[in-house]
């Protein structure tokens, strides 16, 4: 039992991180769209979350539990200070100034001196094991299912579907979709801590997993987490099995798939079908 | 050299113009964000060198051809993946998804057929003559660039202005059911805006490609970026402010670049519009638009 699994690991386990941190970052995607935000900033929270760690980890030595509890706190903060002014907009708006934001971080990353420029910081010891990802995972899931259960889950739906209305009823919307953000940016940066020892830290690491992960919960479908996991597992393997067949045609068949599921089912493959009201 | 600095941005801010033009169109008309439009003025380029380099074709008919190109490409988008889209009433979130994987599918393709090493039109194919007003050099270059953005865009204005395509396109921009009940063949027309739209960016990809000499497989992405900057600079479907905008984005970033830092000059672009957003989310020369309940 153990040789095979032994086996088997030392085969899938890059598979098994990336379908983790692809599905971990569908669900800080889906965190905000739950709330009826677009965000498109999860990029550069991962990178922030990345490179927080990996110079943590590079220049001070901190041990693995800290850099893990400072990936995370590190986009929070950035979120928590530029949530506040920017989630007043809303729509695409909001998803401009998120990319936006996004486009200003990668530029900032890329021109300084410390983050290793476009090389990106390479060279990050691999602290992470699988069972950390899956035990994250486990754990985010867990916290997320109980968070729809309760009063700000609901707060979260009743934004989504009437930002007025959830007004009226007493729900502080403002405090509320900052939570959101400060969460989703959380879970963002965990994601790049845990793929930098992998790609390494660089400011393109971002950009087309983000995409990925977002692609993940749309084609899962946005009405439950669960369908986001199963988005995020669906396209890990599809790439990996994709790359085993013929890997510059990865990203094109890849996207290729996302179009059509999207044509044939606007919702996601496990998504509730939304009816248009009058 | 102040006056040198304000030429390249004239130059720069009118390629982002016309580029921002197509953008916003496609955005007033369909109410959809495009954002493999980045990726079409990419082809564009790609286009233009190709039949420079491999069917020595004129300049001039390089652009035309790849106008052409990169039209039928958008068309091809809007026809096969927007509209399907549309007529399931798909939410607003996924045609923006289904055009990043356009975007992502064309970039990759892109770098599969060319490298992706940065390509550049032969010497000897460039306008070459340079004027010396003063202590400004002027390359005719730049000079065509202006003139074929401005023309491009004065067609465009009068086009949506006075002929009757223009004012039935203004009308779907502002309601696409009333003018469906008013009897405009709103799917049909929405084939000329995705035509043109791609078409104008395409052809900003090869003046952008000219005035830089270098096309690369990603010089749609940062472009893209831009021309949402642009497009909400000048507010959301306004036709005039994304010439407003694209000419505002063109002096703040050659400016900044000239005074500030040249590795910043991007970054200012996006603090600005940033900024911007925060202040006045309708853009600068948008009007307010209220929520209707």
């Amino acid at each position: 039992m153990t040789a095979w699994f032994n086996d088997f690991w030392s085969i899938y386990s890059t598979l098994v991180f990336t379908v983790g941190v692809h599905a971990m970052l569908a669900l800080s995607i889906w965190l905000t769209l739950s709330c009826g935000l677009l965000s498109l900033a999860n990029a550069a929270f991962m990178g922030i979350g990345a490179y927080a760690s990996a110079l943590l980890t590079l220049h001070l030595g901190w041990p693995f539990g800290a850099v893990l509890l400072a990936g995370g706190i590190a986009p929070m903060l950035v979120a928590l200070l530029i949530g506040v002014p920017v989630l007043r907009l809303s729509g695409v708006y909001l998803a401009m100034a998120t990319l936006a934001f996004g486009e200003v971080v990668r530029i900032t990353i890329l021109n300084m001196e410390i983050t290793g420029g476009p090389e990106g910081l390479n060279g990050i010891p691999l602290a992470t094991e699988g069972w950390h990802i899956l035990l994250l995972l486990g754990i985010t899931i867990y916290g997320l299912a109980r968070l729809r259960r309760s009063k700000v889950g609901r707060a979260f739906e009743a934004i989504k579907e009437d930002e007025v209305a959830a007004r009226l009823m007493g729900i502080n919307v403002a405090a509320i979709v900052v939570l959101a953000f400060v969460m989703s940016s959380g879970l963002a940066g965990l994601a790049g801590l845990l793929i930098a020892p992998i790609t390494t830290a660089s400011v393109f690491m971002g950009l087309s997993i983000a995409l990925k992960a977002f692609s993940a919960a749309i084609v899962g479908g946005l009405s439950s987490p669960r369908g986001c996991i199963a988005g995020g597992i669906l396209l890990g393997c599809l790439e990996a099995l994709i790359g085993l067949w013929r890997a510059e045609m990865r990203e094109i068949t890849l996207f290729l798939l996302i179009i059509l599921v999207l044509m044939i089912k606007p919702e996601g493959l496990f998504g509730r079908k939304t009816m248009e009201k009058v | 050299m102040l006056e040198q600095q304000l030429l390249n941005a004239l130059t720069l801010g009118s390629v982002y113009a016309l580029f921002a033009l197509g953008f916003t169109l496609v955005f007033g008309v369909l109410a959809v964000i495009n954002l493999s439009h980045g990726a079409l003025f990419m082809v564009g380029a790609y286009a233009a060198l190709a039949m420079v380099t491999r069917l020595q074709a004129p300049l001039w008919l390089a652009m035309v051809g790849a106008m052409l190109i990169s039209g039928t490409l958008g068309l091809l988008v809007d026809v096969l993946i927007l509209k399907p889209l549309r007529l399931r009433n798909a939410p607003h979130l996924i045609p923006m998804i289904a055009t990043i994987g356009v975007s992502i599918m064309l970039t990759t393709t892109a770098q599969g057929l060319f490298g992706a090493e940065a390509m550049r039109f032969p010497e000897e194919t460039l306008p070459a003559g340079e004027f010396i007003i003063g202590e400004v050099h002027v390359r005719a270059l730049e000079i065509a660039i202006v003139l074929i953005s401005f023309i491009l865009m004065a067609v465009m204005f009068s086009i949506l202005k006075r002929s009757q395509l223009g004012r039935a396109l203004r009308a779907i921009s502002e309601s696409p059911k009333a003018a469906w009940l008013l009897g405009i063949p709103v799917e049909r027309l929405f084939h000329a805006p995705s035509f043109v739209a791609a078409a104008l960016g395409g052809i900003a990809g090869v003046l952008i490609a000219l005035d830089f000499n270098a096309i690369t497989p990603g010089m749609g992405q940062p472009m893209l970026h831009k021309g949402i900057a642009v497009i909400i600079l000048g507010g959301m479907g306004d036709i005039r402010g994304a010439l407003i905008g694209g000419l505002f984005l063109g002096f703040a970033e050659v400016i900044s670049k000239a005074y500030l830092s040249s590795q910043m000059g991007d970054a200012v672009a996006f603090g600005l519009l940033f900024l911007i957003l925060l202040v006045r989310p309708s853009g600068l020369f948008g009007r307010q638009l209220e929520r209707k309940a």
